[in-house]
C-alpha cells in the first residue's frame, strides 16, 4: 500500500470516540475546583492560623467547637472532597507524564486512587461521626458546651 | 539563530508554546512542585485531625507538635506553596479562557508574584510571632 505523506500542517483528523470525554471534563474540573478551593483553603487559613492567637489556639476543644457549627462541617466537608479530587488527578497527570513503564505507572496510579479514596472516607466520616464531649474525657480539654462543663 | 548538528535552523524562542523557557516554563515548574507538596501535606493532615476521633488528648499531643518552631517554619514555607499554587491557578485559568491571557502570561507571571509577596507579608511575620513567642508554653 503506498503511503502518502500528508504536507505540514494538515489538520490531524481522528474519528472522535463515542461516550463522555474524561478528560474534557477533568480538565474542567481542575479549573472549577481551584476557584472555589482559593475561597475554601484562604478562609481555613485565616481562621485557623490569623485569627485570635493562631496556631497557638488549636486543640481538642477548637476542632470540636467549628465541627459543632454545620457551617463548618460544610465547609471543611467541601474542601477535602474538592481538594483530594483535584490534588489526585492533578498527581495522575504527573505520573502519566514521567512514568514510562507501565507497570510503573498502574502501581503509581493505584496508590493515588486507594489513597484519595481512603482520605476521603476517613476525613468524612470524622467530620460527622466523631464525639465532642466523649465520656470519661478530662474536662479541661473538652469544649464548653459539653455537659461536664455546664 | 544558533544550528543544530541536524543543520536545520533553531528558533531562541519556539513558536506556539508559552510553557518552554523563561517565566512560562518555571510558572509551571513552581505550580507542580507546590501542587505534589501541597498533596502530600493534605495526606498528613486529614490523618492529625482524626486523631480527634480518638481522644481529645490524642489530638492535643499530635498538634502540639505543629506549635514547635522548626514546624512553624515548615507551615510558612506550605502557605508560601499554597499561596503561589493559589494566584498562579488563577492565571492558568486566565491564559486558557481569557482571549488576552496568551499574551498577557508574563505581566500576569509578575502580577502573580507581587501577589504572592503581599500576602505573605500579611501571613508569614503574624505566624512566625505566634510561633516563637513563649516557646515551650
Ligand atoms: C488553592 C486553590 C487552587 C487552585 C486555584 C489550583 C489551580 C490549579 C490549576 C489551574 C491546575 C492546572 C490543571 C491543568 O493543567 O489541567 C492545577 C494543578 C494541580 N494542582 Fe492545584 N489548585 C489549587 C489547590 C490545590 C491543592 C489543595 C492541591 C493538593 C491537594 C493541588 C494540587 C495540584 C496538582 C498536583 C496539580 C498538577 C500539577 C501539574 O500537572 O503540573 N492544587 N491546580
Amino acid at each position: 500500500m503506498a503511503t502518502t505523506i500528508e504536507s505540514p500542517r494538515t489538520p490531524y483528523s481522528v474519528p472522535r470516540k463515542r461516550g463522555v470525554n474524561w478528560e474534557k471534563w477533568g480538565w474542567i474540573y481542575m479549573r472549577a475546583s481551584g476557584v472555589l478551593l482559593i475561597i475554601l483553603i484562604f478562609g481555613h487559613l485565616f481562621v485557623n492560623l490569623l485569627l485570635g492567637e493562631g496556631i497557638k489556639g488549636i486543640d481538642f476543644g477548637f476542632v470540636a467547637g467549628k465541627w459543632a457549627n454545620p457551617f463548618w462541617q460544610v465547609w471543611d466537608l467541601l474542601m477535602l472532597w474538592l481538594a483530594f479530587i483535584h490534588g489526585g488527578n492533578g498527581m495522575r497527570t504527573i505520573v502519566n507524564d514521567y512514568a514510562t513503564r507501565p507497570l510503573t505507572r498502574k502501581i503509581l496510579l493505584g496508590a493515588i486512587l486507594f489513597s484519595v479514596v481512603a482520605e476521603i472516607v476517613l476525613g468524612t466520616v470524622v467530620i460527622f461521626a466523631f464525639d465532642p464531649c466523649p465520656a470519661g474525657s478530662p474536662a479541661d480539654l473538652l469544649p464548653s458546651f459539653c455537659p461536664v462543663n455546664q | 539563530m544558533p544550528e543544530n548538528s541536524a543543520g536545520t535552523m533553531t528558533p531562541r524562542r519556539p513558536a506556539g508554546t508559552l510553557y518552554r523557557g523563561r517565566e512560562g516554563m518555571w510558572s509551571w515548574v513552581l505550580h507542580r512542585i507546590t501542587g505534589v507538596a501541597i498533596f502530600f501535606f493534605l495526606l498528613v493532615h486529614v490523618l492529625d485531625s482524626s486523631m480527634v476521633a480518638v481522644a481529645p488528648g490524642a489530638y492535643n499531643a499530635v498538634i502540639d507538635t505543629y506549635k514547635n518552631p522548626i514546624m512553624g517554619l515548615g507551615e510558612t514555607a506550605l502557605v508560601a506553596a499554597i499561596v503561589f499554587h493559589a494566584f498562579n491557578g488563577i492565571r492558568i485559568i486566565l491564559i486558557d479562557l481569557w482571549s488576552k491571557g496568551a499574551k498577557y502570561q508574563r505581566v500576569m507571571f509578575y502580577v502573580v508574584i507581587g501577589l504572592w509577596v503581599v500576602a505573605m507579608l500579611g501571613f508569614a511575620p503574624r505566624h512566625l510571632i505566634n510561633v516563637f513567642s513563649e516557646m515551650g508554653h
